[in-house]
């Protein structure tokens, strides 16, 4: 094993070249942190009802034991923070930082940076496992918080296993372009019986279309608590996972040279950031682009190590969605504008851009 | 010191290696040679632990399939013909990934893999560009970070894939005049190589391979006969000895 010692004596005593990933890095770290804690603070913050950021910390505070702050907030505003803003802004945080971090895995696994998380079929899934719900169980009339949310999830899961297990079929060594292109086709046959469902069912066609554009207008506590686990446990599989994704972008033959089993680590990585994208998708519907948006803007800013992309995507997208979701409620307040449009609205230009510098940013 | 025995690799019905038994010592060089589709990307291949194979592939003494990948990485390292090199990375970054076999599956890299990827940032004399993005690098520099990286490997079998396709003349010979200092090191090198008279050069063992087959083996006088070469590669050749040094230079018949 001492092959390689024999480069030792050779080096003069020069400065030495500092060999280090660059990984999250302090700076950027903390900025996308302050980026959070400001959108969080933006989202409880604004909205008709004025509550200030001095009421809203001691607010918060009151809850902590043997800090004997007291509550500064009347009944209603009470309501309105806790009841309204408050689950509207954790959902958004936990979406958003789970379709940044899914669409930055994608990105790796596939070697495409153009993939995003619904590639693999999970919205097409998602869709048409809602609309099922809304227009059959009459979910949106009866007004259970559970039968839609759990259709889509369903909807989603099945559609990722019938791509993946079409892919599959063409054999391992074509896997990566036969996922993308079963997704395709997968997303493709959702959508052709989704509209199908939707037309037969004009009545319905309301609710099938804000689902579908997504939202977090009707969010609670119960939103957050039924996808808060699959996404913490996803995403942090995937933080896991970053360093791995840099092996993976030296290509399949390189990454298997290094010992790392490609066929496993590709699996548990798309499983992770699939399931969490469906939990995602199932209580907020379909929201494009942030999955797109987010880990590019990582990568221009920062680094393309996966180091820094998977960690500061989370972060930025939890910030990026928070922020997006004050825009969606408050220009055409008291209306709402479905946040769907709004990253669309944003993604449009970027993906335009991001194909223009797309070379340089593999 | 690696070797195989009677190793078949197929795909489907095709067998593109049919029973290669190979010994390559350590310290050695080992130029697989041999026509467009006579297998010596597939028997290097298999050598990695790339290629699914029937027989044995031994990586000093010990069975490569029970090693595991980890294990087999930790004892070999390979470099295809084409290696991707992300060009935002940089070259720090991409050496320091050649310490993957030696880290957890989830780990991060420690002082001793910095150390190990500095001291192969110093073989190759990329210091001054260890913090460049690999897209910033010539032709020439990044075959350096390449060989960096199966460096930073610390494995004594170097696997190299047609090492010199798309170099010019001179940077052929440079970065052949690098494998031979690494090989001096004490690595094991075995390259597939389509340039005759180079490989007859640097290599002192070369295995002439054709549909699968070992059809000759030996030193350069003994394998690049001009009738081996007619009957392997339809080639018309002349071969100039010069006091043990082999030219093979193609003639026109007509």
């Amino acid at each position: 094993m001492a092959a390689t010692a024999g480069g030792v004596e050779a080096a003069p005593a020069e400065v030495a070249p500092r060999v280090e990933a660059r990984g999250v890095g302090l700076r950027a770290g903390l900025v996308t942190v302050a980026f959070l804690v400001a959108a969080v603070a933006v989202g409880l913050a604004v909205g008709p009802v004025h509550v200030g950021l001095g009421s809203i910390l001691r607010s918060a505070l009151s809850y902590v034991p043997f800090l004997d702050v007291h509550q500064p907030l009347g009944a209603v505003d009470h309501a309105v923070l806790w009841q309204l803003r408050a689950p509207r802004v954790a959902l958004a945080a936990l979406v958003g930082g789970m379709l940044a971090v899914a669409g930055a895995s994608y990105q790796g696994v596939f070697r495409n940076p153009l993939c995003d998380p619904y590639l693999l079929g999970v919205a097409g899934g998602a869709g048409l496992g809602a609309t099922l719900a809304i227009v059959y169980a009459s979910a949106a009339a009866t007004g259970s918080t559970w039968t839609v949310p759990l259709a889509a999830f369903a909807g989603a899961i099945a559609a990722v296993v019938v791509t993946y297990a079409l892919g599959r079929s063409v054999g391992a060594s074509h896997m990566t372009g036969a996922l993308v292109l079963a997704g395709v086709t997968m997303a493709t046959f959702t959508a052709a019986v989704q509209t199908f469902v939707q037309q037969q069912h004009t009545q319905q066609l309301q609710n099938v279309y804000a689902w579908l554009l997504g939202g977090f207008s009707t969010a609670t506590w119960h939103d957050v608590a039924i996808c808060a686990p699959y996404i913490a446990v996803s995403s942090l599989v995937l933080v896991l996972h970053r360093r791995v994704l840099d092996v993976l972008s030296l290509g399949d033959d390189e990454a298997a040279s290094l010992g790392i089993d490609v066929g496993r680590a590709r699996l548990a990585i798309v499983v992770a950031a699939t399931l969490g994208t469906a939990a995602a998708v199932s209580v907020s519907g379909l929201i494009a682009f942030v999955g797109i948006i987010v880990p590019h803007t990582i990568r221009l800013l920062v680094s393309t190590s996966y180091r820094a992309v998977v960690p500061l995507s989370l972060l930025a997208g939890a910030g990026f969605l928070v922020l997006t979701d004050v825009v969606a409620r408050t220009v055409l307040s008291p209306a709402e504008l479905p946040i769907g449009v709004v990253t669309a609205f944003l993604g449009a230009p970027f993906f335009a851009i991001v194909l223009r510098t797309s070379r340089t940013l593999r | 010191m690696i070797e195989t025995r009677d190793l078949w690799v197929r795909f489907g019905p095709v067998a593109a290696v049919r029973g290669l038994s190979l010994r390559a010592e350590a310290g050695g060089w080992t130029a697989l040679i041999g026509p467009n589709g006579a297998g010596k990307t597939s028997a290097l291949r298999a050598l990695a632990g790339l290629a699914a194979y029937e027989g044995e592939v031994l990586i000093d003494g010990r069975d490569a399939r029970k090693l595991g990948r980890r294990a087999t990485a930790r004892l070999a390292a390979f470099v295809p013909q084409k290696p991707e090199t992300p060009p935002a990375l940089t070259v720090a970054e991409y050496v320091l990934l050649g310490r993957t076999p030696h880290i957890s599956y989830l780990g991060g890299e420690g002082r001793r893999d910095r150390e190990a990827a500095t001291q192969a940032l110093r073989r190759l004399e990329l210091e001054r560009f260890a913090e460049r993005p690999l897209g910033s690098l010539s032709g020439g520099e990044l075959q350096r970070a390449v060989l960096a990286r199966a460096l930073a490997q610390e494995a004594p079998v170097l696997l190299l894939d047609e090492p010199t396709t798309a170099l010019d003349l001179g940077r052929q010979q440079l970065v052949l005049e690098l494998v031979d200092e690494l090989r001096r090191d004490g690595l094991t090198v075995v390259t597939t190589m389509h340039d005759l008279t180079l490989a007859g050069q640097y290599a002192e063992r070369l295995v002439l391979l054709n549909e699968g087959s070992v059809v000759a083996e030996g030193t350069a006088a003994e394998v690049l006969s001009a009738p081996n070469v007619a009957a392997h590669y339809g080639a018309n050749v002349r071969v100039v000895d010069d006091d043990g040094r082999v030219f093979v230079l193609p003639v026109r018949d007509r």
